[in-house]
């Protein structure tokens, strides 16, 4: 008979969260940040079909990276339990905490009892009718919650990029110079990301029910001036 | 409420009629045996609905009674709504499942869209309202029948399209005009004598406003404007820029102008 090799749980914990992060590393990264008029998502995707950012509902955006097919799953399904809700209730009663909060037991169930953790960071935004109600919610790969009213990084290198965030970065300002900071973060010192490497969408409080917008093409160039 | 997490092979896909249907909530109803005729009279029913091709999209009008028998039930309900940015829908038929239809047609389109990444074609549209006439069918049969309108602005082909349906879920694409419900008979006479190819915006919702007026004038069942009230028919046009639904004033004006016109002996 052959005994088991006795791993501590810690070791396999921190093994799993290697894991996850090595491959969340690999991607590019993205920047969510409040502005005066709504929230902004703001992903370096060279893809154009390949989403990472997207529509939740009425003024719930998704922002994801890692594993595409891991966080496009989630995505859908985040998609489908707010139509849902909307549907059984009403419209006002879907809100981001409830989705981040479902997010967070599945990323958790993943990271502890399946195979292996998904290698996946999200993040949930959510627009208030006043600006101070705008919500962001960062959800890790073991299911950390985190929110904020300010600004997210995450992907690979998010560190770096949270940091030339918090040098430029300021309440209250408009579309354009968030995404300016927000660009300018995500490029570091020596680079320079145009409109083609670039996913962005707004939830614009100017925007009616479905307040997700894309900013794609001449729009997204001119606001990078 | 469980959060709607699946297998690669009990993926619903981006229907969300598939979706209640994977996980039981579809709606009751075809199960509920043959209805006696007493136990609808008490069942509202909406009444005309029409829509018109103009040079730049569609008109949608509907007006704002709703009957049980012969009771009017409700003065002011709505019958055109937008299906998504695009597109409208109007509806005839019993009120109550006419309304929950286009409550879930809305989000069927919005929510193909969300998972999709893109909206539907005009036409994959049509068919899913075709869809869903289908599977109320058996609650159509037994006294609530629901008769659609489908209108929408066709990107693709850069011009606007017009849908007719019945019970049984036969969608017929119109070329020029379209009405369905009670008054519909004398509403299309109207529009079959006024329409001409290339009617711009104006001269389009006057003649929605007119065919509405002469279905109220001959149908019981179809509401006229109502001065006292302020009550005045919905009217919604779909072009390249989108649904967009015509504000009261301007209603109540060009109503007033045909009253004005009418009773100034123009006929």
């Amino acid at each position: 008979m052959t005994v088991p090799m006795y791993v501590s749980p810690e070791q396999v914990m921190k093994d799993r969260a290697d894991y996850a992060r090595k491959g969340i590393a690999r991607g590019r990264a993205s920047v969510a940040s409040t502005y005066k008029d709504g929230v902004l998502l703001c992903a370096e995707n060279p893809s154009n079909t390949l989403r990472k950012v997207s529509e939740i509902y009425d003024r719930i955006g998704f922002m994801g990276v890692g594993k595409y097919n891991e966080f496009d799953q989630l995505r859908i399904a985040g998609v489908r339990h707010a139509d849902l809700k909307g549907y059984s209730y009403s419209r006002a009663d879907v809100d981001a905490r409830w989705l981040a909060n479902q997010y967070a037991q599945i990323l958790g169930q993943y990271f502890t009892h399946e195979m292996k953790p998904l290698e996946v960071e999200m993040l949930i935004a959510e627009m208030g009718t006043e600006p101070d109600g705008d919500r962001l919610f960062h959800l890790l790969y073991d299911g950390t919650v985190m929110d904020t009213t300010t600004y997210v990084a995450i992907g690979g290198e998010a560190d770096v990029i949270r940091e030339r965030m918090e040098t430029s970065w300021a309440a209250g300002a408009d579309l354009q110079t968030v995404l300016g900071v927000a660009v300018g973060a995500l490029a570091g010192p020596d680079r320079n990301l145009v409109s083609e490497d670039l996913e962005v969408a707004v939830l614009a409080r100017d925007n009616g029910r479905r307040a997700f917008l894309r900013l794609e093409g001449e729009a997204l160039a001119a606001l990078l001036g | 409420m469980t959060f709607p997490l699946f297998t690669p092979a009990e993926d619903p896909g981006p229907s969300f009629v598939a979706l209640l249907a994977r996980l039981g909530m579809d709606r009751p109803g075809s199960d509920l045996g043959p209805a006696t005729p007493q136990g609808l009279e008490g069942v509202a029913h909406g009444t005309t609905v029409l829509a018109i091709r103009f040079i730049d999209g569609v008109v949608m009008a509907g007006d704002r009674r709703a009957t049980s028998g012969h009771l009017i039930s409700h003065r002011s309900i709505e019958k055109v709504f937008p299906a998504d940015s695009g597109s409208g829908v109007a509806i005839a038929g019993a009120a109550g499942p006419a309304m929950e239809m286009v409550r879930l047609f809305q989000l069927q389109l919005e929510h193909y869209e969300k998972v999709e990444g893109n909206p539907l074609s005009l036409e994959g549209k049509a068919n899913q309202l075709t869809l869903m006439l289908r599977s109320h069918l058996p609650v159509a049969l037994m006294g609530l029948p629901v008769v659609p309108l489908f209108a929408g602005y066709d990107q693709h082909q850069g011009r606007g399209r017009l849908f007719q349906f019945d019970i049984t879920g036969g969608r017929y694409e119109e070329q020029d005009h379209a009405a369905t419900g009670s008054g519909s008979l004398h509403a299309t006479t109207v529009m079959k004598l006024r329409f001409s190819d290339g009617l711009d915006a104006d001269s389009a919702l006057d003649l929605a406003i007119e065919a509405l007026f002469q279905a109220a004038d001959e149908d019981s069942a179809t509401g006229g404007p109502d001065m006292v009230r302020g009550i005045f028919p919905v009217l919604a046009t779909i072009t390249s820029s989108g649904f967009e639904r015509l504000p009261d004033e301007d209603v109540a004006s060009r109503t007033t102008g045909l009253l004005e016109r009418l009773s100034g002996g123009a006929r």
